[in-house]
């Protein structure tokens, strides 16, 4: 009986005719994607098409030059900061911090919108973190110097953050940027595992979808071998435009992606049924 | 004994339900709290100790029994009427210096930020000479110093509001130096300008900063305000945390970030320009403490800011103590905090490591 009421809650995080860009001046016009609870986003496009500007626009951190950003039916702009971030999490781009915080403290500010104006964490805010910390099999890290990790595990202490944040939206800006090769895979390994889990859960109960099992993700890469791996609904832009947004298989073929970076790119399938792409140079 | 029992037996279930993570995470904080109860056996020891030193010399019994009512009527005027409001003048100065430094560079989210950085000192500086221009009595002189102080904050807030850039703790930061460096240029103006034999003394003895002629009368109207300041940090203090990270994530992370920064420059601007109102300029204790109390328990707000405030009000009690006694004549305060200050701040940049980025 409760199920439809909890669903509700979390419904989409949409855009509208969206005009983004800094000032008067539109990096990118007309984007409307959107994305429910339990499904995968992977925004791809070349570097400066508007990917960044886009997130920052859909977390209420730029104002929209036109348009809009809906969030459960609701105009962003009439949340206040707390009821946004009690929705949307954030995962930035694996920073090196100003101060040597401890693992634990980093995940613990995941709960400030859940905290009043001069709360501290208390018991429950702490298990919230420890056990955001160890669905992604890193609790060992809580008690380490987040300054002093390696860049893969600094990005996993942040998606660990917007567990600890309970929303459910999440949006990661880039989260294998700057990692090597190994990193990428972990990273997005856990990435892809939060999003089965969810899977597995909705089966087994289809009652009760709470916001932490069933999170809506939003994510931008550089490549686009990862919205194959992740199996995700993929958006395309270029020059800040929305090229074409849909499932992976319509979304990423030989021509659209030639069309967007702007090189020969080539999708093929690989003897184990995998799908991936791959550039020519030129002559 | 069975009661006993059965507490120990809850005790033992909860921990190891809580698993080991959650039990280190509380041996960590119970760690903070006993250097903090530590920082303050040590403060106390060091006001008895400084309760007994100057020319007039009291030994530890002498001050206990003054302290206790039971003392001579001379022990009773050089410790209730001199000593203590100085040594409690020291210790409120230090605390606050260093509560303001701690907040500033987390909020400015640099290690090297003082408590000047958004030109209260330059500000109260200005405000002070003025008053000593002008032939003021002290009151009025440290009235200006705070009004000063309080001005020149104002407006690097106001200016940095009027320019809407992205970066609003950039904007800010530089807008602070062009503010005080402008007030700088008014004291410079004021020394010329000076009476070269009466009040260009008093001027540049001001601007070092002492606690030489502090009564009790000068102590009590500036209290009211140090702890109006105090309130907002110790009620904001893990707050502060977040506001570290940079304006996008602390507001990703649901903080009104332009709300609770200038909560916090207010409170930190308030204890500051109390305290050199009360003190003059005293540069050093807001930069360097901080950084040691970094050094002892990690940057977390709500663990730093007491060790700040004890470690600061400790150093400036000591400092004070060397000022009256190592010589005849007073030592401005902001000569021994420079004098100390600089090499140790050297020492620590050779040796980095925890507390820095």
């Amino acid at each position: 009986m409760n199920a439809p009421g909890v669903i509700q809650v979390a419904d989409r995080l949409a855009t509208r005719d969206l005009a983004i860009g800094y000032g008067k001046v539109a990096i990118g016009e007309n984007i409307n994607v959107s994305v429910r609870p339990g499904q995968i986003l992977c925004l791809l496009g070349p570097n400066g098409c508007g990917k960044t500007t886009l997130f920052r626009t859909m977390l209420g951190l730029l104002a929209p030059l036109r348009g809009g950003v809906e969030l459960n039916g609701q105009p962003l702009k009439a949340l206040s900061r707390p009821e946004i971030a009690r929705q949307i999490a954030y995962v930035p781009q694996a920073h090196a911090p100003h101060f040597p915080y401890q693992v634990l403290d980093i995940v613990l500010m995941g709960r400030a919108a859940r905290l009043g104006l001069f709360a501290r964490p208390g018991e429950r805010d702490r298990v919230a973190a420890y056990s955001a910390l160890k669905r992604l099999g890193i609790e060992q890290l809580a008690f380490r110097d987040y300054s002093r990790l390696s860049g893969g595990q600094r990005q996993l202490v942040l998606i660990a953050r917007a567990l600890a944040q309970e929303t459910p939206f999440i949006i990661l800006d880039e989260p294998t940027a700057s990692l090597d090769f190994g990193n990428q895979a972990v990273v997005l390994g856990e990435i892809r595992k939060l999003f089965r889990n969810k899977d597995k859960r909705e089966v087994q109960v289809d009652l009760q979808i709470d916001a932490s099992s069933a999170q809506g993700i939003i994510l931008s890469t550089h490549d686009p071998d990862q919205a194959f791996l992740l199996g995700a609904d993929v958006a395309l832009m270029k020059d800040g435009a929305m090229v074409k947004a849909g499932p992976v298989a319509e979304t990423l073929t030989s021509e659209l992606l030639s069309h967007v970076y702007g090189v020969s790119i080539k999708v093929e399938e690989t003897s184990s049924g995998r799908r991936t792409c791959s550039f020519n140079l030129q002559e | 004994m069975s009661e006993l029992d059965h507490d120990m037996h809850i005790t033992e279930g909860e921990t190891q339900k809580s698993g080991t993570g959650l039990f280190s995470l509380l041996k960590d904080s119970i760690g903070s709290i006993s250097l903090t109860v530590l920082l303050m056996g040590l403060v106390v020891l060091l006001s008895l100790f400084a309760l007994m030193i100057g020319p007039f010399q009291l030994s530890f019994v002498d001050v206990v029994q003054t302290l206790l009512g039971q003392g001579s009527s001379a022990a009773e005027t050089v410790i209730f009427n001199i000593r203590l409001p100085r040594i409690f003048a020291a210790l409120m100065v230090g605390a606050a210096l260093a509560a303001a430094g701690a907040s500033y560079q987390a909020l400015f989210r640099n290690p090297l930020v003082s408590p000047d950085i958004l030109g209260v000192s330059a500000g109260a500086g200005l405000g002070a000479v003025l008053g000593i221009f002008l032939s003021l009595p002290v009151f009025a002189i440290q009235f200006f110093a705070f009004a000063g102080g309080m001005a020149a904050v104002l407006l690097v807030g106001l200016i940095a509001a009027v320019i809407r850039n992205a970066d609003q703790t950039l904007v800010l930061v530089l807008t602070g130096v062009v503010i005080g460096s402008l007030a700088g240029a008014a004291t410079s103006l004021l020394k010329v300008l000076a009476d070269p034999y009466d009040q260009l003394p008093a001027i540049t003895f001001w601007l070092l900063g002492s606690l030489a002629s502090v009564t009790k009368s000068d102590l009590l109207p500036l209290l009211p305000l140090v702890i109006a300041g105090f309130v907002p940090l110790i009620l904001l203090r893990w707050r502060v945390n977040v506001l570290s990270l940079g304006d996008d994530e602390a507001r990703s992370l649901g903080v009104n970030v332009v709300f609770v920064r200038g909560l916090v420059i207010i409170a930190a601007t308030l204890v500051t320009a109390s305290v050199t109102a009360l003190a003059g300029v005293i540069g050093w204790v807001g930069l360097v403490i901080p950084h040691i109390a970094r050094m002892l328990v990690g940057p977390e707000f709500v663990k730093l800011l007491p060790v700040s405030v004890l470690i600061g009000a400790g150093y400036l009690l000591m400092v004070d103590t060397l000022a009256r006694t190592i010589s005849v004549a007073e030592v401005p305060l902001g000569i021994l905090t420079a004098v100390i200050g600089a090499p140790f701040f050297i020492w620590l940049l050779a040796r980095g490591g925890r507390g820095w980025s």
